[in-house]
């Protein structure tokens, strides 16, 4: 245990040595922040129609979404890939720790570090300055907490599956490439959920992506009841373990086969 | 110049047979930018069926300019991808090789890398602008066609010059700096509407600054016969994109005169 917790320390340690990337980034999804908005509220303005969500309540998604961009598992380890590339991977299938669990807190420390360093200032910008609204309240604002969690167990198992699938096609093409826009799509970073019409609604809320964006920000909205809040923390638990239990069969399966490349 | 565009072939079909030694993964990531794009056209097409429309513009008429600014951006990323790179020439010092030769500097970084997958993007803006035209239901002339292909020439060499101006701004950084990408990727973003539905500010820097109007309100206006519309500026909108890259290259050859190599 203590090995893999000095792993993530290392890794934290690693990327946040990039403050100026932070600030860079911040500048930019603060500026992508800006453009939706304007686009909601232009939309907002052209319609008397009742709508899934209240203006105020969008803006607060936006600029959640902004901050919590960097959980998303949507880059993937490039390290991992060169490391499979050039065959240097050997060493990660030497060491005396369980290869799984050492990438799985990889890929943990790579969706937590740059995301806390970017989204508490941008959260203290958007809640001073851009209309953002505090939870309805206490325990919705826990129920984010703990869907937040949740949700990055859930995106770091499915990272690490999506990273484990490079044992197989190396260039790292085809399945990570597709694996961001299925969670951009569907997970509510796109839009809302609840804006996609009536017939979709079933399939987005049996996909397991919902778990990553748009359960934990309707629990801060309290569009989702903060009592729900350990029924959806145990159905992201219940996805990690799915996304878990397949990256290690997969996993056992590849190292059985895997041919390092280089000499 | 005869022979620079013999050069600059020879330089595609360079360009071209390096990325065809990899074919399943060159189709698998022009499907990759076809993907990515669409899927934002179908978050638009999701808002519109909820609110019905956006400030008096419908979606067949957003589809115009989602086109228009897809299909430019594309073609600026398929001639100007070379220019990514270069802040690694000039942190290494390899820039200095490209001083030796006899051609002008950006001409051989243009040429380093002509990306022809990024002919995904234009196989879905294609397809959505000639839907838009139709369901708006344009009556073609030449002058509505030209002004639409101006739009698009606009809008290529405008954000062609953000490249150039985003690739000679690491003359003096050495680094490369990421926080333009607020312009190319955010303008693309921004130019999927109409510059009016921003706030006044927003609109302003994006018409003056940036002149991202040049491939968007102001010539589709036009073409869509909008109240409003200006004959003049709508119809010399591609000139505008075009001065924005002329000065790109005078940053570009101040950024030169600049250059300090980093040495070996």
């Amino acid at each position: 245990m203590r090995a893999y917790r000095s792993l993530v320390a290392a890794r934290f340690r690693v990327l946040l040595q990039y403050r100026a990337a932070a600030l860079a980034g911040m500048a930019t999804q603060l500026f992508w922040g800006l453009i939706r908005v304007m686009i909601f509220e232009a939309f907002y303005r052209s319609t008397t129609r009742p709508q899934p969500m209240r203006y105020s309540e969008i803006v607060t998604y936006i600029w959640l979404g902004q901050a919590m961009l960097g959980l998303l598992p949507w880059n993937f380890d490039t390290e991992v890939r060169n490391m499979l590339r050039s065959g240097s991977v050997v060493y990660e299938l030497a060491r005396p720790l369980d290869l799984y669990t050492h990438w799985y807190c990889r890929a943990f420390a790579q969706r937590v570090a740059p995301t806390l360093l970017r989204s508490l200032p941008l959260l203290t910008v958007a809640l001073l300055f851009l209309g953002m609204r505090l939870p309805p309240s206490v325990a919705s604002g826990l129920g984010w907490l703990l869907t937040t969690f949740g949700a990055t167990l859930l995106n770091t198992a499915f990272m690490t599956l999506v990273t484990i699938t490079m044992l197989w096609t190396i260039s790292g093409e085809g399945i990570q490439r597709a694996a961001p826009f299925v969670v951009y799509l569907f997970s509510g970073m796109l839009l809302p959920l609840a804006f996609w019409p009536a017939r979709m609604q079933p399939l987005l809320h049996f996909l397991p992506f919902r778990g990553m964006v748009d359960v934990p920000f309707r629990l801060y909205l309290g569009q989702i009841p903060a009592a729900q809040m350990f029924g959806e923390f145990a159905l992201q638990l219940l996805w990690t373990a799915f996304f878990i239990l397949a990256g290690r069969a997969l996993l056992a399966q590849g190292t059985r086969r895997l041919v390092v490349q280089g000499g | 110049m005869t022979d620079a565009w013999r050069l600059y072939r020879h330089y595609f079909a360079l360009s071209l047979r390096g990325q065809m030694q990899y074919r399943a993964s060159f189709l698998i990531q022009l499907v990759g930018f076809f993907c990515t794009t669409i899927i934002e056209f179908l978050g638009i097409w999701a808002l519109f069926s909820r609110f019905g429309s956006l400030r008096g513009w419908s979606l067949a008429e957003i589809a115009l300019f989602y086109g228009v600014i897809h299909l430019s951006f594309a073609f600026a990323e398929i001639f100007g991808r070379g220019l990514d790179t270069f802040p690694n020439l000039v942190k290494t010092g390899d820039f200095d090789r490209l001083l030796l030769r006899p051609r002008s500097t950006l001409f051989q970084v243009i040429g380093m890398e002509v990306s022809l997958m990024r002919v995904g993007r234009i196989l879905q803006a294609l397809p959505i602008l000639l839907w838009g035209a139709h369901s708006v239901g344009i009556v073609w002339t030449v002058g509505k066609a030209l002004l639409l292909l101006g739009a698009v020439v606009g809008g290529t060499s405008l954000f062609l010059g953000l490249f150039v101006l985003q690739a000679a701004l690491s003359f003096w950084t050495v680094e490369g700096l990421e926080i333009a990408n607020i312009l190319t990727h955010g303008g693309t973003e921004t130019g999927q509407y109409p510059l009016d539905i921003y706030r006044p500010w927003f609109r302003t820097f994006f018409t003056f600054v940036v002149p991202l109007a040049c491939a968007n309100t102001l010539p589709i206006s036009l073409l869509l016969h909008r109240p409003g519309a200006l004959p003049l500026l709508g119809s010399l909108s591609p000139c505008f994109g075009l001065l924005f890259f002329g000065l790109a290259l005078l940053a570009w050859r101040q950024g030169v005169r600049h250059y300090h190599s980093t040495g070996s």
